[in-house]
């Protein structure tokens, strides 16, 4: 029972607080609810009351909204008799759809404390229900009561105004029969569910109360649903406050992380430093790529990317960063990875070049280390040596020639990648994930990758950068001293700079022809690198036959065959087609207005990487999950032939065991000719083990 | 997503990467509007964009007062356009299955098939004839939408309901998921004709509310993690990706009415999942 009255408070406080809202506007709704807040009705109650004592003392009698709707009965030429209760229990309903209206002016009279007129109503109520006899109305009593407390007081004060103290016995006898079966229905409406607690009545009100309050349109249609909600309100209410702080916990560190990213120029205020900022800007302007691209329907949201322009503020501030670009997002399953490439200050990345070094030599020697351990355990040694590693490229050498950093929100921190292994690249080929976002989850795959998601990432980078970055054929040209560098066969030319005297092509030109375009990402060969490595000459004295396993094309013991790619600053035009489908489609972003239009590139082979040229600009993006286009189903390589049995000879054969009549015979043969070749021997020892 | 609110839909859906430029926004915009008084539909969807190799594909359904009747589907090439397509068929989707690889953008292109096929002759020899088979790529646009439709198109829970008599309306009191629900599959739902539901045990159905729970949920979605979910703008925004068909992507802001789908992608099913995951 306290549970109820406590629930019936808080359903009355938040009634107090709707109704403080739309009680104003009720004042001026329909005539129909003058509602018993104004002071008007009341007095003409009170004044029907007085003059009329005998219908006066029964309504007292009847519970209190009762009354009070019987009240507002009053107040209507007095009708005949039968008729009124119906009326009265018409009106009964609008009075409690009114009942917030009545807490609201009835809170300043009932006075503050509100479980006092609580109390008062309870022993009225007791007292009516008792001589009413009627067993089914005391358990909703309560209910009742706590919900229509806010009616209550006035009711009370009238009776008390008056003077009158009801006398249930004295009236028991007064009421038609209409009105027993009124009370009846009522008394109906008031019975608690057994599994609840509530009762249909103040469901009802409170389904009103919403209705009047929100006053949606075609209210019948949606009445189920009110219904629903109101019922619903009851439960959600308690568990509110605890749920919705744990909720919203990672909403607020978003934002307060991203505030920093808001703040982050305010806190270096000299004008000084400003300048020196604009003057060494390794920024780019996200904005303005992101507004062409979003010409070409392609984008990340104008919010989102100014977001990421910050963050990577924050990045060319932290870091030592000569040259910064936004290169795209890669959806993941868990979270996605917004990846900047970034090319360090020359000098300022060695020590951790040489960090990673160590590392794996470290991994090298542990590697070592185990074998010795076999040897001491002195377990069977595999003869098994694995295929001599590729070297991995110096950083800012080919796939290695940037730097890369992820993060998975702007705001959160970011995250270098390590540099990528061409045995990565290679295997990485091989395979066809999705990312999960978390950079130290293991890839499971077949063929094992070699590193966990961060490397594979870093290798899925290093492969769409060689892929689909490209650019308007004369943007950038070969350096000044390329001529030597062209002696070099192996590595060819691979290094570019910027052509000064670049005068843009024709948008339109860049749309016809895709040999107006070239890309400016070295190719990754199929051994993993750029440039190609021979591994025969630097270890001759090592087995031929284990070397390159990876290669696919040099089987040759003696000589692998040089790997060649494509040069640098190769026409995408010369692209290889995917099974009839081009590798690029070319696009102008406006075919409405094609005079202020861009170009807009899509590969085909990669999808979600694009490029757009405005003639003299251009900049490639990748937005996706980071799985190259395949026109087949994706099948994992079979696994290596089964290796060949051991060649069977005569020393692991079987023998069948000499009979008895054989050894006799050998051993007469023996006996006769007392000498012993070699094979005798060991049939002799054979002899002796069996005997 | 909802034609009538669009740019609101494009930029919740935006963390995909992929919208539309804005002058195909505007002329959807127009559009979109006229195809909903000429053809009189209750409600337009914008569907999405299927990528072809030549032009895009620009895909919008109309539906009517109930909504899981059949949509009618139309296609635009330059968004201003339209052209209704056929419903999809069995037949269509048996025919469609042979065809790989990408999107033309062209409905008149005719891939070509060959199929072997054995005929009996008078002499009861069995030939093995090449068959070319040409397929139309107007309906494998028709069985594509259809498919991706069926397997993938979904909404919140709660976001309709079904009146007593059978018609399917929009839920006008739908508030939003709340914020420990939107992060469950099981708030979301196919938005077709349940398949599975029947298939439940009485003790599964036991809990569901009939007017709310009258379609698959994607809980029990085959193959199991064909869906990304995800919370972006810190837990403000719910989007979930389908693995099986990418390029679909549904947004959800929770506890608004705010909630879509859209489809920008190349219009092939991926088979590979099971080895991605």
């Amino acid at each position: 029972m306290e549970d109820s009255t406590s629930l019936g408070q808080e359903t009355e406080n938040q009634q107090l607080g709707e109704a403080a809202r739309p009680g104003e506007e009720e004042a001026a709704a329909p005539p129909r609810d003058p509602g018993p807040q104004s002071s008007g009705p009341w007095e003409a109650e009170r004044a029907p009351d007085a003059a009329e004592p005998r219908p006066g003392s029964s309504r007292t009698r009847s519970p209190g909204s009762r009354g009070r709707a019987a009240g507002h009965g009053a107040v209507s030429p007095p009708p005949p008799q039968p008729r009124k209760p119906l009326r009265a229990l018409a009106r009964q309903d609008l009075g409690a759809a009114q009942q917030p209206d009545g807490a609201v002016s009835g809170a300043p009279d009932a006075g503050t404390a509100l479980p006092d007129p609580l109390g008062l109503s309870t022993d009225e109520k007791a007292s009516a229900s008792g001589s009413q006899s009627r067993e089914d109305t005391s358990p909703p009593t309560q209910q009742y009561r706590s919900s229509s407390t806010h009616s209550q007081p006035k009711e009370l004060r009238t009776g008390n105004a008056q003077g009158e103290d009801p006398e249930p016995g004295a009236s028991e006898t007064a009421p038609s029969t209409l009105e027993i079966a009124v009370q009846n229905a009522k008394g109906y409406l008031f019975q608690a569910s057994s599994k609840t607690g509530l009762n249909l009545y103040d469901h009802l009100s409170n389904v009103l109360t919403k209705i009047f309050d929100e006053r949606p349109e075609n209210a019948v249609d949606i009445i189920e649903n009110i219904s629903q909600k109101v019922k619903m309100a009851h439960f959600s209410k308690k568990l509110d406050t605890l749920q919705n702080e744990n909720e919203m916990l990672p909403t607020y560190e978003i934002a307060e992380r991203q505030k920093a990213l808001f703040l982050q120029g305010h806190l270096e205020g000299a004008d000084q430093e400003l300048e020196d900022e604009i003057a060494e800007n390794s920024l780019p302007n996200v904005m303005e790529s992101a507004f062409y691209f979003e010409q070409a329907g392609l984008g990340l949201g104008t919010d989102e990317t100014y977001r990421i322009f910050l963050a990577l503020k924050q990045l060319t501030d932290t870091h030592p960063v000569q040259r910064c670009r936004f290169w795209g997002k890669i959806l993941g399953l868990e979270m996605n990875y917004i990846v900047a490439e970034v090319e360090i200050r020359e000098g300022e990345d060695e020590e951790e070049v040489e960090e990673e070094d160590v590392a794996e030599a470290e991994e090298r020697y542990n590697g070592e280390s185990e074998a010795d351990k076999d040897e001491e355990d002195e377990l069977p040694k595999s003869f098994y040596k694995p295929p001599q590693a590729i070297p991995k490229e110096e950083s800012r050498t080919g796939a290695n020639k940037y730097v890369y950093f992820v993060c998975n929100e702007p705001g959160r921190p970011w995250v270098k990648l390590p540099s990528v292994t061409p045995a990565q690249i290679v295997t990485a080929r091989k395979i066809k994930k999705f990312f999960t976002g978390r950079l130290d989850a293991p890839i499971v795959s077949y063929p094992p990758f070699p590193g966990n998601e961060s490397n594979y990432l870093r290798a899925q980078i290093a492969r769409i950068s060689a892929g689909t970055h490209v650019s308007p054929l004369g943007f950038y040209q070969f350096g000044e001293e390329e001529g030597e560098e062209e002696e070099d066969v192996e590595s060819g030319r691979d290094s570019f700079e910027e052509n000064p005297d670049f005068e843009g092509i024709q948008v339109i030109d860049l749309v016809e022809s895709l040999s107006n375009w070239v890309h400016h990402v070295q190719h990754i060969l199929p051994q993993g690198r750029c440039t190609w490595f021979n591994p025969i000459p630097k270890h001759e004295e090592e087995e031929e036959e284990d070397e390159e396993k990876e290669e696919e094309k040099g089987e040759e013991p003696d000589y692998v065959e040089q790997e060649v790619g494509p040069p640098l600053l190769t026409p995408i035009s010369e692209d290889l087609e995917i099974q009839n489908i081009p590798a690029w489609t070319t696009r102008l972003s406006s075919s409405l207005i094609p005079q202020y239009a861009t170009a807009v590139l899509r590969s085909n082979l990669w999808p979600g990487a694009y490029a757009f040229s405005t003639g003299k600009k251009f900049e490639n993006f990748y937005v996706g999950w980071g799985c190259k286009y395949s026109v087949d189903n994706y099948t994992p390589p079979v696994p290596p032939p089964v290796y060949q049995e051991y060649s069977s000879g005569p020393e692991i054969t079987e023998m069948d065991d000499p009979s008895v009549e054989e050894e006799q015979a050998f051993r007469a043969a023996q006996e006769a000719t007392e000498l012993a070749s070699q094979d005798n021997e060991e049939s002799g020892e054979d002899d002796d083990d069996d005997n | 997503m909802d034609a009538e609110s669009l740019l609101l839909s494009l930029e919740l859906a935006a963390g995909s990467g992929q919208g539309l430029s804005p002058d195909r926004r505007a002329a959807l915009l127009t559009s979109l509007l006229l195809v909903k008084r000429d053809y009189r539909y209750d409600r337009v969807l914008f569907w999405g964009r299927i990528l072809g190799i030549v032009a895009d594909y620009y895909i919008a359904q109309g539906l009517v007062e109930d909504q899981l009747a059949p949509r009618k589907t139309l296609y635009s090439l330059n968004c201003m356009e339209w052209s209704l397509l056929p419903p999809a068929t069995e037949e269509m989707a048996a025919q469609v299955a042979v065809v790989k690889g990408r999107f033309m953008g062209d409905p008149s292109h005719e891939y070509e098939h060959t199929e072997f096929q054995k005929t009996t002759a008078e002499g009861e020899k069995t030939f093995e004839e090449d068959v070319v088979v040409h397929i139309k790529e107007e309906t494998r646009l028709v069985s594509v939408i259809d498919q991706i439709d069926k397997a993938v198109a979904i909404i919140p829970r709660g976001a309709l309901f079904k009146t007593p008599f059978g018609p399917v309306n929009v839920n006008r009191t739908f508030e939003g998921l709340p914020l420990s629900e939107a992060r469950k599959l099981s708030s979301y739902f196919h938005f077709r004709e349940p398949v599975g539901l029947k298939n439940k045990t009485l003790l599964e159905k036991a809990d569901l509310d009939p007017s709310l729970d009258f379609l698959d949920s994607l809980e029990y979605d085959i193959p199991k993690g064909s869906w990304s979910i995800q919370m972006e703008r810190g837990n403000s925004l719910v989007v979930l990706r389908s693995l099986l068909w990418p390029g679909l992507t549904f947004f959800h802001s929770p506890r608004t009415r705010n909630h879509g789908y859209i489809y920008v992608g190349t219009g092939e099913k991926n088979m590979d999942l099971p080895f991605m995951l």
